[in-house]
């Protein structure tokens, strides 16, 4: 599949953007989407081919903007869809949910 | 094009990742411990010291080396280090003629077993377009200038096979033992993007690119 993921060559790029002492996670979520797709993962439902076309089979504006964990957020979100685990409407209620308590 | 690899991400994804890790405790499909622990062993346990283990062995043990070059997978196991996105490893030695660089165009393929978590360049796209195009250029970013005779070799990381380069041991480090041979040994070096430390230059100038 050729897709806004397939970079080698590409034009349009500046330089490696080379950050000083770079911490492993630059956010808290980053931390626990590893985790949750690592644990689903796990499962065996799907392999490492499925999640990287979950994660790349989408619009290409939709790759290029997301940072590299919420690309592995949307490709989770799909697989647990496709395999009838979790709908988007339920994650779009809980947040609502949750947005609710933090009030 | 808008592109933020990296950065402050929208406060809505946070919320986003809460909502899910709530309805998987919910329906049984993780267990919020098990998280923590995924969390604990990718921070804390695995990373680039693994491989600079492997490296040191093999800079000290000609008979390991021989081993970690004709099967890394099983040599690297050796030392302890196995498990998922290393199943299938292949080392690259460096030599004064010939200089390994490591990249994953497509996605961000990376030796977890001995590197860990790969950093965010490795996963962005100036990296990963244009290392297979320019690695002279791409090396002088990351400070790495190499003599125009050098040949350069690009490995395009795959799911399956993941690559380890063998720094060049520098001058100047007979008589070390194992474990100081492994401080010489920088994340950067192992990725081909940086050289592995002269025994005694300054650690923290060096880590600056790391």
């Amino acid at each position: 599949m050729n897709g806004a993921h397939d970079m080698g060559g590409m034009p349009g790029d500046g330089p490696v953007e080379i950050e000083q002492n770079a911490p492993l996670f630059h956010a808290a979520w980053e931390r626990r989407a590893m985790a949750l797709t690592v644990a689903m993962g796990a499962h065996g439902l799907w392999n490492v081919d499925m999640s990287r076309y979950a994660r790349e089979n989408r619009d290409p504006l939709g790759y290029l903007e997301d940072s590299y964990y919420e690309r592995w957020l949307y490709g989770l979100e799909v697989l647990l869809e496709e395999n009838g685990l979790v709908t988007r409407e339920e994650i779009a209620a809980r947040e609502t949910e949750l947005s609710r308590e933090d009030v | 094009m808008a592109r933020h690899d990296h950065g402050a991400p929208p406060s809505d994804t946070a919320l986003r990742v809460k909502a899910l890790e709530s309805l998987l405790i919910e329906k049984g499909l993780v267990d919020p411990a098990a998280l923590d622990a995924l969390i604990d062993t990718y921070e804390n346990k695995v990373g680039p010291r693994n491989g600079a283990a492997v490296v040191a062995r093999a800079w000290s043990d000609p008979a390991y080396k021989a081993r970690l070059m004709d099967d890394a997978t099983a040599a690297i196991a050796e030392l302890g280090f196995t498990g998922r996105q290393g199943e299938h490893m292949v080392a690259v030695e460096n030599t004064p003629r010939v200089h390994n660089v490591v990249v994953c165009t497509l996605c961000s393929c990376y030796p977890w077993t001995v590197l860990g978590l790969p950093p965010v360049w490795y996963k962005a796209s100036p990296y990963r377009a244009r290392v297979v195009k320019e690695p002279r250029e791409v090396l002088a970013e990351f400070g790495v200038t190499l003599p125009e005779e050098v040949e350069m070799r690009v490995w395009d990381s795959t799911a399956e096979i993941r690559y380890l380069v063998l720094p060049q041991r520098p001058a100047g480090s007979d008589g070390l033992d194992e474990a100081e041979l492994a401080e010489l040994v920088t994340r950067n070096s192992m990725i081909g993007t940086g050289l592995a430390l002269i025994p005694g230059a300054a650690r923290a100038k060096t880590e600056a690119a790391e």
